[in-house]
């Protein structure tokens, strides 16, 4: 069994935690095992160290998902916590979701938008998204958001024939 | 230009006074961009990463900000002059780090520097002295703009701008000041501070960032969020969060001065003494002890031209500034001897505190022993 950190030396250090009935394990090696502080007795968690590694984060329920331009993997992100390449953001769209609610104040881009012509393409995109909202907001009678989203798209109508003039 | 032009004067942000810089040292706002072509720095082989490299790197040196610039290659810059690098915050600690197929560009007053392939294909920065978060928004704000009519940034309409890394998905931005707040620490505030400031969505870290200790009483306050917000929201919120920090700093200064005027006194004489008379210092020591001669000047102690030269000296007792000054490779030993040497010459013309004894008690009693 190779250390789950270097991925080089052979693990001699296993460490289990269990905490509300999940159980969380990690194999390391002599060196990083002490890099990591592990020698001591005092407390540490396991939690931390595996977040640390970039696991416990599932960025996709599909178990073999592979961004198709530059085949990266959820195995690659729980080894670093990054991604492989902007495609990997619609690749892992749905399990990435999950993460950026946890991490940020909301799941969707309230600031700074590129170039002009960019922004007329995104006020259509995000038009074409309130839009889908809005027909689901109507279904479900909640027509307190329904009217809300519909001021937001009169909002970026009309932003949309400013700049087009 | 090249690095030794560059290195031979200090920052702009080190040698000018921005409004608040008595406890705000400098402000930083810093923008992560990508390639949309390209896959991210951390994930390419090298060919993509110099590829990208080939591509950003003419294009930042082209900006009209950036007309005078030094402008490079990682793998040509030697060990010693990355490290002043980070140690100026020009560059990050992982970006020292790299080698072929990684870049930096720098303007001549340091106040803009851009990393290519760090963790991102590109990480802008501009910085200014004082408390200026606007302004260096506006000026980094600007060149990124310039940039993308050059470069094909990967954006996404719902998720901003694209990043390797989750956390700074969205505006990519990441906004800070440097806080000297020695008056906190001494009177046992600043984990309240810290807390307070952490309920708030912001972070507190050390002089350099993630996971480095508060050396000198410098702290760095910084927003962590990057989806969900506006660029201006997110300034304005810092902005006010370290008005109430510089408040509570210069309150805690205050109530120091009334209750315990000699603690204050002791340990900013102290810090002249040692430091115009030390023949060897650890960069940990110096920084604590100018932390305390800073508040000094603060405190109209010292000459007001004082702060100039403390502030040039945080930067010039750390590590690889002394090794480089020295011109020669020097042991830890060496190093020590040779900035205590640094500091006395430099300090040789700052007076001693200028302390008015009136109604100051005999006794540390308000100390408690």
């Amino acid at each position: 069994m190779v250390c789950d950190i270097c991925k080089k030396n052979e693990a001699t250090v296993h460490l289990t935690q269990i905490i509300d009935n999940k159980m969380l394990k990690i194999d390391l090696c002599e060196v990083c095992s002490k890099a990591k502080g592990l020698q001591e007795t005092a407390g540490f968690s396991l939690a931390d160290l595996q977040v640390g590694l970039g696991a416990g984060d599932e960025i996709s329920a599909e178990v073999g998902a592979k961004c198709p331009v530059c085949g990266f993997t959820q195995a690659d992100f729980k080894k670093t916590g990054r991604l492989g390449c902007s495609a990997c953001w619609e690749t892992f769209e749905t399990g990435l979701a999950t993460l950026l609610k946890a991490m940020h104040k909301s799941d969707r881009h309230a600031g700074k938008v590129p170039t002009k012509a960019a922004h007329t393409l995104v006020i259509t995109e995000q038009i074409k998204e309130l839009s889908d909202e809005l027909e689901k907001a109507v279904r479900e009678e909640k027509y307190e958001d329904a009217a809300h989203i519909r001021d937001q798209i009169r909002q970026l109508e009309s932003k949309l024939k400013i700049s087009a003039v | 230009m090249k690095i030794e032009e560059l290195l031979s004067s200090p920052s702009e942000w080190v040698r000018t006074e921005g409004p608040n810089s008595k406890i705000v040292m400098s402000s930083r706002v810093r923008f992560a961009r990508n390639l949309r072509n390209f896959p991210f720095p951390g994930w390419a082989k090298k060919p993509d990463r110099q590829k990208a490299l080939e591509l950003i790197q003419p294009a930042v040196e082209l900006l009209p900000e950036m007309s005078t610039s030094f402008s490079e290659s990682m793998d040509n810059v030697v060990a010693i002059d990355k490290q002043v690098l980070v140690e100026r915050h020009l560059i990050s600690r992982e970006h020292a780090a790299k080698n072929v197929g990684s870049g930096v560009v720098i303007n001549d007053k340091e106040t803009i520097s851009v990393m290519i392939n760090e963790e991102d294909h590109l990480r802008m920065q501009a910085m200014k002295s004082g408390l200026q978060l606007k302004a260096v928004f506006k000026l980094i704000d600007k060149v990124d703009s310039e940039l993308e009519e050059a470069l094909d940034f990967a954006f996404s309409p719902k998720l901003g701008y694209l990043t390797a890394c989750p956390t700074n998905v969205g505006t990519g931005m990441r906004a800070s000041a440097m806080v000297h707040l020695p008056a906190m620490v001494l009177s046992d505030q600043i984990n309240q501070v810290v807390q307070a400031v952490n309920k708030l969505g912001l972070a507190v870290r050390g002089l350099y960032g993630e996971g480095t200790e508060a050396l000198g009483n410098v702290f760095q306050v910084s927003n962590q969020t990057t989806l969900g917000e506006k660029e201006s929201d997110v300034i304005e919120r810092l902005n006010k969060v370290i008005l109430q920090v510089i408040e509570h700093e210069e309150n805690a200064r205050i109530t120091l001065l009334e209750k315990k005027p000699r603690v204050v006194y002791d340990q900013v004489g102290r810090a002249y003494g040692i430091l115009t008379n030390a023949h060897t210092v650890s960069s940990k020591e110096a920084l604590n002890l100018l932390s305390l001669l800073r508040m000094g000047v603060d405190l109209e102690l010292f000459s007001t031209g004082t702060r100039g030269v403390v502030d040039e000296l945080f930067i010039l007792s750390q590590p690889a500034h002394v090794q480089k000054a020295a011109e020669r490779k020097l042991t830890a030993e060496e190093r020590d001897s040779f900035r205590a040497d640094l500091i006395r010459q430099r300090l040789k013309d700052v007076l001693k505190p200028k302390i008015v004894d009136e109604g100051l008690s005999p006794e540390g009693q308000e100390r408690g022993g």
